[in-house]
């Protein structure tokens, strides 16, 4: 079984559902709270949505020094998958392991609603299952969700389709140049089963979690 | 020692928040107004009788926690 670690951080709020989305997609999700410094066994982690630290001083500016993350570079460093979901793309993005900032949306509106985004890199632990240029249908919730990179050393592999939050080149989703780790601002967890509207995330989940399988050896 | 740290979003950072006041400045009959930078300020108190010292310190403080050098700069005051 593959299995995946959830690292909760007091004000993360989307653990419960990563787990369970995870599990439609095929892995044997745990939550790992942030103050752990054992990811022994873990095959992944996926860094869920939430406030952590309350998002005080920047989102992801107090949570970049949780205990936790020293072995969350270091898996990532070994080219384990690595995931962070909206509150977690900016925690990755603090703790320098993807490239670029967070600012707030354009129109300082909090945007929550379902956006498209359009596929356009395959070559990332998220976006590998997917078929390049499928238009997927996926919840966004998000204030401080506009993604900037002066250095351009993002590699953008999911874009929106109609620039909701003025994110630079309508990145909605962020992977580091070896592909291995990936930020992404709308919730996949969130469109992963008929009932809830969208199923369209389950193509990205299903294909971290086959990632997350293959590394095991 | 009393210590201030400005921090200014990087000008070619958007800000909204700037623009938006800015908006509303002129909506208010404010028409002179070109444009609005919303910054941060954070004060300190901090142990120590060497400003140069102190000030030192600080400057770690915001590369490591206090600013985000990917949108951000800062300017550390010592007040004494």
């Amino acid at each position: 079984m593959t299995r995946i670690g959830v690292i909760t951080f007091p004000g993360s709020n989307c653990e419960h559902d990563t787990v369970h989305a995870l599990g439609l997609a095929g892995a044997d999700a745990e939550l790992v709270w942030h103050r752990d410094t054992d990811l022994a066994g873990l095959d992944g982690v996926v860094l869920p949505g939430g406030f952590a630290h309350g998002d005080y001083l920047r989102p992801g500016a107090i949570a970049r020094f949780s205990p936790v993350m020293g072995e969350v570079a270091r898996l990532a460093d070994e080219g384990r998958p690595v995931l962070g979901v909206c509150n977690g793309f900016q925690i990755l993005c603090e703790a320098g392991l993807l490239p670029g900032a967070h600012i707030a949306n354009r129109d300082l509106a909090f945007i929550c609603r379902p956006v498209e985004v359009e596929v356009v890199d395959t070559g990332s632990v998220l976006t590998r299952a997917a078929e390049p240029g499928r238009r997927l249908r996926i919840p966004l919730n998000s204030y401080e969700g506009a993604w900037v990179d002066p250095t351009g050393e993002g590699r953008v592999v999911l874009r929106y389709t109609d620039d909701p939050n003025g994110s630079q080149d309508q990145a909605a989703a962020v992977a580091n140049q070896e592909g291995n780790v990936v930020g992404v601002m709308p919730h996949p967890e969130r469109a992963s089963e008929p009932i809830l509207g969208s199923d369209d995330g389950l193509v990205l989940l299903s294909g971290f979690v086959e990632a997350c399988r293959e590394v095991k050896v | 020692m009393k210590v201030t740290v400005n921090i200014v979003r990087r000008p070619d950072i958007a800000d909204p928040q700037g623009a938006t006041v800015a908006r509303a400045l002129r909506d208010l009959g404010h028409g002179a107004v070109r444009s609005v930078r919303v910054d941060r300020s954070i004060h300190l108190e901090v142990d120590g009788d060497d400003p140069d010292q102190v000030r030192a310190e600080v400057v770690r403080m915001c590369e490591e926690l206090l600013a985000n050098p990917v949108l951000e700069d800062f300017d550390v005051v010592v007040e004494g």
